[in-house]
């Protein structure tokens, strides 16, 4: 398959590593990755921070970056901008009175998909060690970021795979549903509450007695290494497409 | 007579506001750490009791749909709904009374119990009445309202606010309960324990009187059904059974959004809502009454049909399937923003989740007391899993930023450092090469990290991440760069 790339804006700018994982694991299973450079972000944060017309020429972008015929289907380490580009997309157009780029936004996220989504779904990998050839010997736990979970209905696909990466021990995380206080600009307009949640994330975090937490979103992960790094707590975060990359030659080191 | 439309139908008025912006009261509500422990402990035990009882179901998901779909129908036929209903109710003898907002209700009700010539009443639970402000109201005409539902006592006698609408107590513990009891029951056991059962004894016995003597009873309603013009209230502790049987006057406030089309439709919300609300299979008691029957209960039966922007908020495409709440309050219960913050923090009658919605959609979001409920939330969205009639809370509130932002517009010329903020993402992140562009500056952050790769404080409203959170070093080269250097020029 031709599968396109949608980095994410924050994984382009901050976490250029998780996307080249992720170009490694579909290219280890003899696909083609292209990086349709025209793509910026999915204009998330502008449309959860209510600020509409400004987000216009956000999803206009991607749209227009992704409505081609170049490829077969688009992937993105992330559940939350996989879900905007599903769902706020076609809203946006609605509230703004635009039915033709609905129609494209509609198509277009119907062939977005998030990690997992298109690895367990489309491309049937059940066994990471086996089909991935992934190997990491570290004791992880792993917090479902909301998004995926609830608004794609991820269920246990990204955890499933985790746990079948040679040589790693997944330990369960206390109160894993519940969210980690990011929420886009919530942790700044909230910063209270949100500061509230984030504690006791990493409270449930550190009582595992794992060395890393991972997650398929870079956005919670950043929210929650943050919260760990201030508060001078040992593990560290790390995006389950690293760690899915990781091999017995490579290995990823925390 | 014929109306004509002047525009929007009115906002909502009584107690559906903000007394202060969210973020500043949910500073005050979190320093509470009693207050917190007692949440979060009935949070907990009210999630994993709503749990079990729902996967008891099979067909748990059909029912959400099919009360989604139930409520639906009726919001978009609410009209004909309402005029079956007053017909029916009529004439079964019940007299109807529609009022435009709080200030009309309160006064019907007013002159229905001055009317009788009573100065007290007795009171059935009820969201409707706590939003238009009655007990308030009828204090100053000189008339006395006894709520009887225990945590609702609680509440009155403490002389404080519900902070859930369910479990109005939810804030207080029985310790707590037990020196409310003390200092303000005229008539108790100085020796009083906080042992649940003699709590339940001494507002027992404190409330027997009122039941006894009252000539009025004032009631909420859980739904009204079209087709029969029959009222129902749900409740656990048989004191609805007692306000709603035993005075001859029975008034009752209603949203007139609780109007479902037909009788059988109760199948699906007698299966939703206990589950929904207290974890239970079903509730302890239901009642139904349809007008007056002759010689058996109240033989003097009003409703009171209330708007107070309801109409309104069915005006709104993206939010008025809000309308569709039976008040469960499961979703609270599972929101991870009210089970540290509580109810108070939201101001409005309606916390939680479907408050921050509700309360602003009733108003009106350009009314400013309501600007920041809609923000309380990280769109987690455990309350629409939650919801029983699949209201998309996440959705709308994401909607309702989007018209408090367009509201905000129009009357503030200087821009805010948010509006900035977004103005220039908009710019950046608005194509791929200008973020490219951006990304060429990676270095610097790296230079502000220092030393141990932190970034520690960021300036203005960034400030809030920097108070809990560090953020890491960028890296020296964006992965778009990487790809033009490695994939590219292969």
């Amino acid at each position: 398959m031709r599968i396109a790339l949608f980095a994410t804006c924050i994984v382009d700018a901050m976490y250029p590593e998780t996307a080249k994982s992720t170009v490694k694991l579909l290219e280890r299973l003899g696909h083609e990755v292209i990086f349709p450079k025209a793509q910026a972000c999915c204009g998330q944060m502008h449309m959860n921070s209510g600020y509409m017309p400004e987000a216009l020429p956000v999803v206009e972008n991607h749209i227009n970056a992704f409505d081609t015929d170049d490829y077969d289907v688009a992937v993105a380490p992330s559940g939350s901008c996989v879900a905007s580009v599903k769902h706020q997309h076609p809203y946006l157009a609605d509230r703004l009175g635009k039915p033709e780029l609905k129609e494209r936004a509609k198509a277009v996220g119907a062939r977005t998909y998030e990690l997992t989504q298109l690895l367990v779904d489309v491309l049937g990998i059940t066994n990471a060690a086996e089909q991935l050839g992934s190997y990491f010997p570290e004791t992880i736990t792993y917090h479902p970021s909301c998004h995926g979970m609830r608004s794609l209905g991820l269920g246990d696909r990204q955890l499933d795979l985790l746990k079948t990466v040679g040589g790693i021990t997944v330990n369960e995380l206390p109160e894993a549903d519940q969210c980690c206080g990011f929420g886009g600009t919530f942790s700044i307009k909230n910063a209270d509450v949100s500061s509230a949640m984030l504690d006791d994330k990493v409270k449930n975090i550190c009582s595992t007695g794992a060395s890393a937490c991972s997650g398929g979103d870079a956005s919670c992960l950043m929210h929650i290494g943050g919260g760990l790094s201030r508060t001078g707590a040992k593990p560290k975060t790390l995006h389950l497409a690293d760690i899915l990359a990781s091999t017995m030659e490579e290995t990823v080191s925390l | 007579m014929t109306q004509v439309f002047l525009g929007m139908p009115a906002g909502g008025q009584g107690n559906l506001f903000e007394s202060e912006p969210f973020p500043k009261a949910a500073h005050r509500e979190l320093g509470n750490t009693q207050m917190r422990k007692n949440l979060r402990h009935a949070t907990h035990t009210i999630r994993d009791k709503r749990l079990k009882v729902v996967g008891e179901l099979p067909d748990w998901e059909a029912l959400r749909d099919a009360g989604s779909v139930i409520k639906n129908n009726s919001m978009a036929t609410l009209e004909e709904r309402l005029l079956e209903f007053e017909k029916n109710f009529t004439a079964r003898g019940g007299i109807v009374h529609w009022a435009r907002d709080a200030d009309e209700a309160n006064q019907i009700v007013t002159d229905l119990v001055k009317a009788t010539g009573s100065t007290e009443v007795v009171k059935v639970k009820s969201m409707a009445t706590q939003e238009i402000g009655l007990n308030e109201h009828l204090e100053t005409e000189g008339i006395s309202a006894f709520e009887t539902d225990l945590a609702e006592l609680i509440v009155q006698l403490g002389h404080d606010k519900p902070s859930h609408i369910l479990v109005p107590a939810i804030h207080k513990n029985r310790t707590e309960v037990r020196d409310i009891f003390l200092k303000e029951m005229p008539v108790v056991d100085p020796n009083l324990t906080d042992e649940p059962a003699k709590l339940a004894e001494a507002a027992r016995a404190h409330l027997r009187k009122k039941f006894l003597a009252a000539k009025v009873a004032i009631s909420g309603a859980n739904f009204a059904l079209a087709d029969t013009g029959t009222l129902g209230v749900v409740e656990s502790e048989g004191n609805g059974r007692m306000c709603l049987t035993l005075p001859e006057t029975l008034i009752t406030v209603m949203g007139i959004e609780k109007v479902l089309p037909q009788w059988e439709d109760i199948e699906v919300f007698m299966q939703l809502l206990p589950r929904s609300s207290t974890g239970e299979r079903m509730n302890p008691y239901t009642s139904l009454w349809t007008g007056v029957t002759e010689d058996d209960g109240p033989q003097n039966v009003h409703i009171v049909l209330l708007d107070n922007g309801r109409t309104r908020a069915l005006a709104d495409r993206f939010g008025r399937t809000a309308l569709n709440c039976i008040r469960c309050s499961a979703c609270m219960n599972v929101c991870p923003v009210y089970e540290r913050t509580g109810g108070h923090a939201y101001g409005s009658t309606y916390p939680g989740p479907i408050g921050a919605i509700l309360s602003p959609l009733l108003t009106g979001i350009e009314v400013e007391e309501n600007g920041s409920l809609p923000y309380a939330s990280s769109l987690c969205g455990a309350c629409y899993e939650a919801c029983p009639v699949k209201i998309n809370i996440p959705e709308i509130l994401v909607h309702l930023r989007g018209e408090d932002v367009d509201a905000k517009r129009e009357k503030h010329k200087l821009p805010t450092q948010m509006d900035l903020l977004m103005k220039g993402g908009s710019w950046a992140l608005g194509k791929g090469k200008n973020i490219g562009l951006l990304e060429k500056a990676l270095p610097l952050g790296r230079l502000a990290a220092g030393k141990d790769r932190k970034i520690k404080k960021l300036p203005g409203i960034a400030a809030g991440w920097t108070q809990s959170r560090d953020i890491p070093a960028p890296p020296s080269k964006s992965f778009r760069d990487w790809w033009s250097d490695e994939k590219e020029s292969k």
